[in-house]
């Protein structure tokens, strides 16, 4: 299992580098940044050596590539550069947002992930074939809608209308519930279609007939057969959600009015902030790949095929795919299953 | 499988089949009546956005200060905003804005994806392994936040807001593409193609992307309605369609201030929208399964 992980490691970094100097190309291939908008405002104070000094300082005089060998060296030592609007460093300017924003996305995560099982195991489960469409009707409903509507639904209706919770971050538990309902029905459409998709699939899977002509119940089918393997490909899709989270939370503190990540980013993105822009998108990544990373560890200790795949590759070459949904049911089961 | 409750009998069925071939064109119109509706409602937005004067005569920009915040009524269906402008002529007019932006958006996507994505599964070796990282990478990035940085390197507008959506989702349709590609490379037609003589490029523009175009219309569709939805958010965040030019994100962002007093500032365009994506995701639902048999 350890060089499994380990292998898995390395690639986030991988990834991770990558993600950066992706973003750092985009950027430096933008003609403008807050520094140079500052010395050419017609309207500002500074010498053409005061605005040299200061791109100097800012190192914007030098070219790309040692720009970016410098950034990164400093990115290695846990420096994230300066905000070009307000001087203070990057790290300090979202060290103090990430609380705020990670509060907010970890409990729309939960909202999303059990409003998504739920409506996964009622739109399957259901009696009546007309309950289970309309139930697996909603996440498709709910995808169609766009998060800055949800969120301006629910600030209506629950804070000025029926003023069940504060239309105002005053730092209460209450206050959080209506953005963290934004972000959870955010995630929890695909999150809900995903997992109908699987338990469908996988109830579809001989070794299921096979456990029902053992005469096993629906429920102890349920428990023991297709919740292990239809919460597989939702895991994966786990990853994805928290990545969109972070960046959902744009719009919602931008509805709620709330301090966090999202409205650093859309400050940064108006005063061309570029190095906080970048900030923004490495956390994010971040958070993506960490989240992704402990997928690709919980899948084989849900999955013991996943495991002994693993176990028997290490001999041979190691594989790139990642234990998604594809493997997540393979076609060698229902033998085994049947054998046994 | 055992789905009994879906097939109808075959001995009834072969008895109805008979009759006047009109019958069966309207039966299918019935049977299929939510795929007819998703389609009507794209076509009146596609036709809002082609021709907004034949549904509306009143101007989108006109201000008239003596006519500000009306309710609904025969005179303005969705009301006037804050400046007394009609808010269905708005919406009808915002059309234009939010679907060429998500077509150019769509049409961006499926471009640069077709591109990267072709050559990969064509060339395979190292190109493939190239971009396949580079797929990775970009998938890497939550989506929405990779396409508000593209926006500050290129600028507020529709336009660039479509664009930066289309490269954000170019790197699913490349890997659907490669797919694709991967998989038609090997079948008859091709090895007839290269059997008669014609050239690896030729082959691969002529007979390989067309047939590895198909399987992505349903992407295509889904992703239509996921780049309204993304245009819409950026330009309600002021990213995207400045003002005074109509946009269905923009005029939800506008009405925002005046939703306790008129509520139908903001619930109409977002209806707007809603109507629009579901129908899309709907049509797209349709052609999946349709692929699928």
């Amino acid at each position: 299992m350890t060089p499994y992980i380990l292998r898995r490691l390395v690639q986030a970094v991988l990834v991770l580098w990558a993600a950066y100097t992706l973003t750092f190309a985009l950027l430096t291939a933008l003609p403008g940044d807050a520094i140079s908008n500052r010395i050419n405002n017609p309207q500002n104070q500074l010498t053409p050596e005061d605005g040299r000094t200061l791109k100097a300082f800012y190192g914007l005089d030098r070219p790309i590539v040692v720009q970016y060998a410098h950034a990164l060296d400093a990115l290695l030592h846990g420096n994230l550069g300066y905000s070009l609007s307000s001087g203070s460093t990057v790290s300090s300017l979202l060290g103090d947002a990430l609380p705020h924003t990670l509060v907010l996305t970890a409990l729309g995560l939960t909202f999303g992930v059990l409003v998504a099982a739920a409506l996964g195991i009622a739109g399957s489960y259901a009696p009546w074939s007309r309950l289970r469409a309309l139930l697996q009707s909603f996440p498709a409903l709910a995808a169609s809608v766009p998060s800055f509507v949800v969120g301006i639904l629910i600030l209506d209706g629950f804070s000025f209308r029926l003023r069940l919770i504060p239309a105002v971050d005053d730092g209460t538990f209450l206050a959080l519930v209506g953005p963290a309902l934004t972000l959870g029905i955010m995630i929890a459409a695909p999150l809900a279609q995903v997992f109908t998709a699987a338990i469908t699939a996988t109830r579809r899977q001989p070794f299921v007939h096979v456990l029902q002509a053992r005469g096993a119940g629906e429920h102890y089918v349920f428990r023991h057969g297709v919740l292990r393997n239809a919460s597989l490909p939702v895991i994966t899709m786990l990853g994805l959600a928290v990545g969109e989270l972070i960046a959902g939370s744009v719009v919602t503190e931008a509805v709620f009015a709330r301090n966090g990540i999202g409205q650093i980013t859309l400050n940064a993105v108006n005063t061309q902030d570029l190095p906080v822009v970048q900030g923004v998108v490495l956390i994010s990544t971040t958070g993506y790949v960490l989240v992704n990373l402990l997928a690709d560890v919980i899948h084989p200790l849900i999955d013991p095929r996943i495991r002994a795949d693993i176990l028997a590759r290490r001999a041979k070459r190691p594989s790139r795919a990642r234990p998604g949904a594809d493997e997540a049911v393979p076609a060698r089961l229902p033998d085994e299953a049947v054998a046994s | 499988m055992t789905t009994l409750d879906e097939s109808p009998p075959p001995v009834g069925d072969t008895a109805r089949a008979l009759p006047r071939r009109t019958g069966t064109a309207v039966r299918r119109l019935v049977r299929h009546w939510s795929v007819v509706l998703a389609a009507t409602v794209l076509a009146v937005a596609v036709l809002w956005a082609l021709a907004p004067g034949w549904f509306t005569g009143a101007s989108p920009t006109r201000i008239d200060a003596a006519q500000k915040l009306l309710p609904p009524s025969g005179a303005h269906w969705f009301g006037t905003d804050r400046l007394g402008r009609d808010q269905f002529s708005r919406v009808v007019h915002g059309a234009r804005a939010s679907l060429t932006g998500s077509a150019v958006a769509v049409l961006v996507g499926v471009t640069v994806g077709s591109v990267f994505g072709a050559l990969a599964g064509w060339l395979g070796t190292w190109v493939d392994a190239v971009v396949m990282r580079l797929i990775d990478v970009v998938l890497s990035i939550p989506g929405f936040l990779l396409a508000i940085t593209i926006v500050v390197v290129l600028g507020y507008g529709v336009l660039q807001a479509a664009f930066a959506v289309g490269i954000t989702s170019s790197a699913t349709f490349a890997r659907l593409i490669r797919a694709e590609v991967l998989r038609s490379r090997t079948s008859q037609y091709v090895e007839a193609a290269v059997a008669s003589g014609a050239r690896s490029s030729t082959v691969l523009v002529r007979h390989v992307v067309p047939n590895s175009l198909v399987p992505t219309l349903s992407l295509v569709t889904v992703q239509f309605g996921i780049a309204i939805i993304w245009i819409a958010s950026l330009s309600f965040l002021g990213l995207g369609a400045q003002p005074p030019s109509p946009e269905w994100g923009r005029l939800v962002a506008d009405g925002r201030n005046y939703l306790a007093s008129s509520p139908y500032l903001v619930v109409c365009p977002a209806l707007t929208v809603v109507a629009v994506v579901l129908a899309g995701n709907h049509l797209a639902r349709h052609f999946a399964e349709r692929q699928e048999r």
